[in-house]
């Protein structure tokens, strides 16, 4: 034993002596002018000794020492990660050189850190894997912020891997520092600073476990660069056990028999559920309890695609550009069951006026502190979705009882013929809910849909019938423009032979524009449909309805030719203006002729066009806007909040 | 409604931070904070006062049992406790304020810790209340400076936070 360590010695010396420091003997000469640089350049200079060493030892112990780097890659490997989507610096380099040198994943070189962990967020999103993304420290860090919050609003299980400064410079104003930790805290599910090669094989461990269990959401693991190059044993624990995180999966028996016999009893039930319900996995199991019950069912703008829109149980998305049935059902029911969902502002508007209702509230979450945040909950159940609608279900099955709600549903049919998703057709502009309609007919529905946010974001949930879950990707909570494009990335990754389609505005596009790019480098072929409005038009609906049409800023000036544009990344441009051309653009887009080729539809659509219906800010449920196209049944009178 | 929370934690670097981070995110009231590590090395115990509704008071206990660090969380109101806090307070103790003081430390229970030629320093344990009556009781003018450590709590009986 003692012979074999004294052997190891001996050639590192050798090496290091021979070959690695002599490169760095120059570097420490140029920069002694400064104790401080001579102390990094040393730490630089120790790293490639200690790779020289890395590889001398292989051939000596069974279990050799290798670089924090290389036990970063392997951590990646073991947890089956298949891209990893990322952007190089100084801080990150010994990483980099070592997934040179691997083959376990594919690195996805995008064009600014941003869009890498979006592209991450909706690689998980349509897989339900976790996401992955690496960014230097200092800049790349903060670009990587917006979508680390975006990730964090709408539970996306995401491992965000940051470079930083060497240890002994963290704290110095070091070039391109930043405290990543303190930066991300709020907007992170838990976040790493690694301070011991020892530990980077644990605290990924815990990363990938911490951010897929419970309710999911990105985890940061923050790793100085001298880190990456110190040696140890690579030693990655098979079973984890953390005192303080046993997120509760099961849900109380007790409390879910009472559910179901609520639910039973009710004259007016409504299912409500949310992207907690499609992160679980749990689509099957609430069209199974549906189906048996015959209730009716709405969605949240994060949940569409949990139930098939193209049901006859399905009333819509509800919220504040939710459908009228969805909403007044939702208002006026007695028994709600919210599953995976969180009564939301955008959702049920004022809580003090959806409250004035009264209503027995079932609510399923993983997550106990969503539960009773907004709205007080009668029947708290904490726990899986899927392992509570599967039991639900179970006792559904044995009690074999039927519910008539009859008069309910004559009740939502009466709603439904206001017909709130109806738009005036014309034959001189293109309407932005018909190239939606168009683009579902022409994918067949089967499409992954991703989106940036404003106006088109709406029309595509509206007007797009997500009959599966996990193919409509888009940015709920935070509401981040600029996620559409690197959205559409990451679903291209995921579902190689995916038809997938980026509704996206003028706007918003151009906030990740530069991934155009990197849809070029990779060859994807998402077809980008750009309802081009020329106005922000979110920002413009709501100053035409509130602030007496004074457009501050919202109209946008000198838009780029979006055809020269795709064309000069060697992309297809078109432009479409003429309603009539709708249709044979999108046939030729996702014909197979283009099927391996990025399509980006500059559709020129009618400026004046609004989303309906609306509720408005702080209003409650009943209180809708509709469209001059629906007629009004019993719209209030809106109160400010 | 006022509220002492006491919660067990990991002692890790950044776990306080995490604390503090939450309620200032979540705009919840603060009134003190004390941290230390325990017995054992690893866990760190915290005595959060904390003031707000029901509502808020059940949504900053979900919130804190949230934070991956946490490890129990108890909301001491919950049952009978006992609070602790000390007060260090140096007072003026010149010719005619000498006695006085001296004596006012005396009902008070305090101790007096450093004696100068014209200050006392008083050291004084108590609930937040006493520390406050003192200070209330004390002519303000006489007051050179204090310093408070933020309440401790502490379960009665068998009420025992424990991992």
């Amino acid at each position: 034993m003692l012979r074999v360590v004294y052997l190891t010695f001996k050639i590192t010396l050798s090496i290091s002596f021979s070959s690695a420091s002599r490169t760095y003997l120059n570097e420490v000469c140029i920069q002694s002018n400064s104790e401080r640089l001579m102390e990094l350049s040393f730490m630089e200079s120790t790293a490639t000794d200690n790779m020289a060493e890395s590889k001398s030892q292989k051939n000596i112990t069974a279990n050799p020492n290798i670089t924090g780097a290389e036990i970063l890659i392997r951590c990646l490997n073991e947890e089956n990660v298949k891209f990893v989507f990322g952007y190089p610096g100084g801080a990150v380099l010994h990483i980099y050189d070592e997934i040179y040198k691997q083959n376990g994943f594919k690195h996805i070189l995008v064009r600014h850190e941003q869009a890498a962990v979006h592209a991450a967020d909706a690689f998980s999103r349509a897989t339900g894997e976790v996401g992955v993304a690496i960014v230097t420290s200092g800049p790349g860090a903060t670009n990587a912020v917006t979508g680390i919050a975006t990730a964090y609003m709408d539970s996306i299980p995401l491992v965000v891997i940051s470079g930083q400064v060497p240890v002994p410079a963290i704290g110095m104003d070091a070039f391109q520092e930043v405290d990543m930790v303190g930066i991300t805290r709020p907007c992170v599910k838990h976040n790493f600073l690694v301070k011991d090669v020892k530990d980077i094989a644990a605290t990924m461990k815990k990363a990938f476990y911490i951010a897929a269990s419970g309710r999911p959401g990105p985890v940061v693991v923050d790793i100085p660069k001298d880190i990456t190059a110190h040696l140890t044993e690579y030693i990655y624990p098979k079973t984890l056990e953390m005192r303080s995180y046993n997120p509760v999966l099961k849900g109380h028996s007790g409390q879910i028999k009472k559910a179901v016999k609520l639910l039973l009893e009710a004259k007016r039930p409504m299912i409500y559920t949310g992207g907690g319900l499609v992160l679980g996995d749990a689509s099957p199991e609430l069209v199974k309890l549906a189906r048996a019950l015959n209730y009716p069912v709405t969605n949240t703008l994060m949940g569409l695609g949990g139930y098939p829109a193209t049901d006859k149980q399905f009333v819509g998305m509800l919220g504040m550009h939710g459908s009228y049935e969805a909403n007044m059902a939702m208002q006026n029911c007695d028994v709600l069951i919210a599953v995976g969902a969180r009564f939301d502002d955008r959702v049920i508007g004022n809580p003090g006026n959806f409250q004035t209702k009264d209503r027995t509230i079932i609510h399923i979450d993983v997550d106990p502190s969503s539960i009773s945040k907004r709205v007080k909950v009668d029947v708290p159940i904490v726990g899986h979705v899927q392992s509570v609608l599967r039991e639900m279900n179970e006792i559904l099955a044995l009690e074999n009882k039927q519910n008539n709600i009859a008069d309910w549903w004559k009740q939502i049919d009466e709603w439904r013929t206001v017909k709130s998703m109806v738009y005036q057709q014309s034959t001189e502009f293109i309407k932005p809910q018909y190239v939606i309609e168009k683009l579902w007919e022409v994918t067949k529905g089967n499409a992954y849909v991703t989106t940036d946010v404003g106006q088109h974001q709406m029309w595509a949930a509206q007007y797009y019938k997500f009959d599966q879950p996990r193919r409509w990707i888009n940015s709920g909570g935070l509401g981040t423009m600029g996620v559409g494009l690197p959205y559409a990335m990451g679903c291209q990754f995921a579902d190689k032979n995916a038809q997938v389609a980026c509704v996206t505005g003028e706007g918003s596009i151009q906030m990740n524009i530069q991934e155009l790019s990197t849809c070029a480098q990779y060859g994807l072929p998402i077809k980008v449909i750009l309802l081009n409005n020329r106005y922000l038009g979110m920002v413009r609906q709501w100053q035409e309805f509130f602030y007496e049409n004074r457009y501050s800023e919202s109209y946008m000036d000198s838009l780029p030719d979006f055809v020269k544009l795709a064309e000069s990344y060697g992309h297809i441009g078109m432009q479409i203006t003429n309603p009539a051309d709708v249709e044979s653009a999108l046939v030729k887009a996702f014909s197979p002729e283009l099927k391996d080729r990025f399509v980006f539809m500059d559709f020129i659509t009618d400026q004046s066009e609004n989303v309906f219906p609306m509720i408005p800010n702080g209003a409650g449920l009943a209180e809708m806007i509709l469209g001059k196209e629906q007629k009004l049944v019993d719209n209030h009178t809106r109160e400010e909040d | 409604m006022k509220h002492i929370i006491s919660l067990l934690m990991e002692n890790e670097a950044g776990a306080l931070s995490r604390v503090a981070g939450l309620f200032s995110a979540r705009a919840y009231n603060i009134e003190s904070l004390t941290v230390a590590p325990t017995e054992d090395s690893t866990l760190s115990r915290m005595t959060i006062v904390t003031s707000g509704s029901d509502e808020i008071i059940e949504q900053i206990i979900k919130q804190l049992n949230k934070l991956i660090d946490v490890v129990k969380v108890l909301d001491l109101n919950d049952g009978k406790f006992i609070e602790r806090e000390l007060m260090l307070v140096k007072v003026k103790a010149t010719n005619t304020y000498r006695e006085e003081m001296k004596r006012m430390c005396d009902i008070f229970r305090g101790r007096i810790i450093d004696v100068a030629d014209g200050s006392f320093t008083i050291e004084l344990t108590g609930s937040g209340n006493k520390l406050d009556a003192f200070i209330e009781s004390l002519d303000k003018s006489a007051i050179l400076e204090t310093v408070r450590t933020g309440a401790s709590g502490i379960g009665r009986g068998d009420r025992i936070l424990k991992v």
